[in-house]
């Protein structure tokens, strides 16, 4: 098999874009062709994409792509695996250059969840969990992430004000980036301690209040990948992917033995891990899938940064803040970047690639890295694709 | 003395109405939002602080701008029956800015909530106080509302769950109206509404001398 290496990224802001979905995906695509330093020359496009044909009312969206900028006769596919579409795109992408079905291939993650309120898109998500054992009874996504905080705790000890910690980091990396949606600051003296709490950071799915959740957001991302045997040809060096793993668990969260045992993860990370020949301590740092924020916390020991019930003592010790020991979400995460659940994968291939490339903003570049990790996680840890991304 | 005569006709007669006791919300950011009234004197800079928006087609904010700025010139020039304007400041930069008026002792008539420093949730927490004027201060039983944009209208008719008023004619012209009640407010209320009562002076001082914003969200690249 072919080594495939990533030679163009391109991001759009995320938040609510007043532009149709194709439009959005364009914007990140062309982005990712000049950034490449092509304009064309693409044999493949992956559409990463989860809610077109239910929120926007349009399907075939690949196609519509790859009209849209020009890029026929080009193979299109959209790829749709619920919040993890977008590294699922990525590695199809990897799997066409590595198989040698194509050379250059472009892969663009978007959604555009805007257009509806935040409950219908609540509702939206909703619609990958189990039909008839869990949706039928109200299950939303948020409410699973609130059940499994309320059990983490109980069995670990983490607090709320672990998780307003790991808030204000995500605000504070995200206010350095240009493509967060969200813009401000949050302060441990706001949404923990301060008067006011219960109407600025209310309890949304107990216990998980407004700040430990991802907002609903418009956007899209994309990456341009290529063999690393012709990669010489693109403006800028490449960033090899160096291994991808994906495992899947129980649709039924209830399956599970237990809850807190997220272990399409665990099996996700070991077999990149695996694939690129390192272990977890090589890892320079990580964008892991926070749509709520104890999943930083979770994922995190899943992946082996940290022992299991340890991350919280990570989180005091400021371990995972841009200069710490393993930063984590850079980019400000699901949490403050934003959450277009098609797009999150692949954005976040584009932060590593972009930290890796030492092109990160001032006041939230790691220093230094060699290998960053990205965790996408799908359903609710149903589907889990971690990459590593290794630069030369 | 002409003048004078034709001004006492086209002005509306002063009612003696409570004032908006000023609060203070701490928020997410840890900074503090000082809610107090507008008297007259503020609007000059009010209007100047909402007229760039005015060009600003996203999100509606020309038409509840364009709107905002004729209500409160109206008010200055005391051409609406007994209006009133409450404004957020954060550091002294004006925040965010809501009016409206009363129709009458018991019912009250909400016109627009515009926020200028987004992402805080300043026009929520605005919004809110508006609505704790009509109901704790002027001791009203309902406020009517609508809405002009898709936001206003995810926030303030399905998040208080509005009543419909669809044979209430709002100033504002459009679609028939909504309708806050009391009952409706108390059970929002603890959830919706927040501040804190007496501000501080040192932070209440920080709120006499209004601020234009330097930058605004909604207009990249603006200089003033």
């Amino acid at each position: 098999m072919r080594e495939v290496g990533i030679v163009g990224i391109g991001h759009t802001k995320f938040g609510r874009l007043d532009y149709d979905l194709v439009d959005i995906m364009a914007w990140s695509s062309l982005e990712a062709l000049k950034d490449a330093g092509i304009e064309g020359g693409i044999d493949q496009v992956f559409v990463a994409n989860m809610g077109a044909g239910a929120v926007n009312n349009q399907t075939g969206i690949a196609s519509a792509l790859v009209s849209r900028i020009f890029l026929e006769p080009a193979m299109a596919e959209t790829v749709e695996n619920g919040p993890a579409s977008g590294a699922s795109a990525v590695k199809c992408g990897y799997l066409a250059i590595a198989a040698g079905m194509a050379d250059t291939v472009l892969v663009t993650g978007g959604e555009r969840m805007r257009e509806t309120t935040g409950w219908k898109a609540t509702d939206f998500v909703a619609t990958l969990t189990h039909p008839d054992a869990e949706y039928a009874y109200g299950l939303t996504l948020p409410a699973y992430g609130g059940m499994f905080t309320r059990a983490y705790m109980e069995r670990h000890g983490l607090t709320e004000k672990h998780l307003a910690m790991i808030a204000v980091k995500a605000h504070r990396n995200a206010e350095k980036n240009p493509f967060a949606h969200i813009e401000e600051t949050a302060s441990i003296d706001g949404i923990w301690d301060g008067p006011h709490r219960e109407v600025v950071n209310p309890v949304m799915a107990d216990p998980l209040r407004l700040y430990d959740l991802c907002p609903v957001s418009d956007g899209a991302a994309s990456v341009v990948l290529t063999a690393m045997e012709t990669a010489g040809r693109f403006k800028k060096k490449p960033i090899r992917i160096a291994g991808i793993g994906q495992a899947t668990d129980t649709h039924c969260v209830f399956n599970r033995e237990d809850l807190l045992d997220l272990k399409a993860v665990r099996l996700a990370a070991e077999r990149a891990y695996a694939m690129a020949g390192i272990g977890p301590k090589e890892i320079s740092l990580a964008e892991l899938h926070d749509a709520f924020l104890i999943l930083e916390v979770a994922e995190s020991e899943e992946v082996g940064f940290f022992p299991k019930g340890e991350a919280k003592k990570a989180i005091e010790r400021g371990e995972t803040e841009i200069a710490g020991r393993i930063p984590i979400n850079t980019s400000g995460g699901l949490k403050a970047k934003g959450h277009p659940v098609g797009a999150t994968g692949v954005s976040q291939i584009h932060e590593i690639v972009k930290q890796l490339r030492g092109e990160a903003e001032e006041g939230r570049r790691v220093k230094n890295p060699r290998y960053g990790l990205a965790v996408n996680f799908g359903g609710f840890g149903n589907n889990v694709v971690a990459t590593i991304l290794a630069k030369e | 003395m002409i003048l004078d005569e034709l001004e006492k006709r086209l002005r509306p007669p002063a009612r003696a109405v409570p004032s908006y006791p000023p609060k203070v919300i701490v928020l997410a950011s840890g900074k503090p939002l000082v809610v107090r009234q507008a008297e007259n004197d503020d609007i000059p800079i009010l209007l100047e602080a909402i007229e760039p928006l005015v060009r600003v087609r996203k999100d509606f904010y020309d038409i509840v701008a364009a709107r905002m700025y004729a209500e409160l010139l109206s008010q200055y020039l005391h051409r609406t029956l007994d209006p009133y304007c409450l404004i957020g400041t954060i550091d002294g930069v004006i925040a965010s800015i809501v009016n409206g008026r009363m129709i009458d002792e018991k019912r009250g008539m909400s016109y627009h909530t515009l926020t200028i420093h987004r992402g805080l949730r300043c026009g929520a927490h605005m919004f809110a106080a508006k609505m704790e004027h009509h109901m704790d201060v002027l001791k009203q039983e309902e406020v009517f509302i609508v809405a002009e944009s898709y936001l206003g209208f995810k926030r303030w008719m399905i998040e208080y769950q509005l009543e419909p008023r669809p044979d209430f004619q709002h100033e504002l012209g459009g679609v028939g109206s909504y309708a806050l009640t009391r009952k409706l407010y108390d059970t929002y209320k603890t959830r919706l509404l927040a501040g804190t009562r007496p501000v501080p002076p040192e932070v209440l001082r920080t709120a006499d001398t209004l601020i234009l914003p330097d930058e605004y969200p909604q207009i990249p690249g603006f200089k003033r």
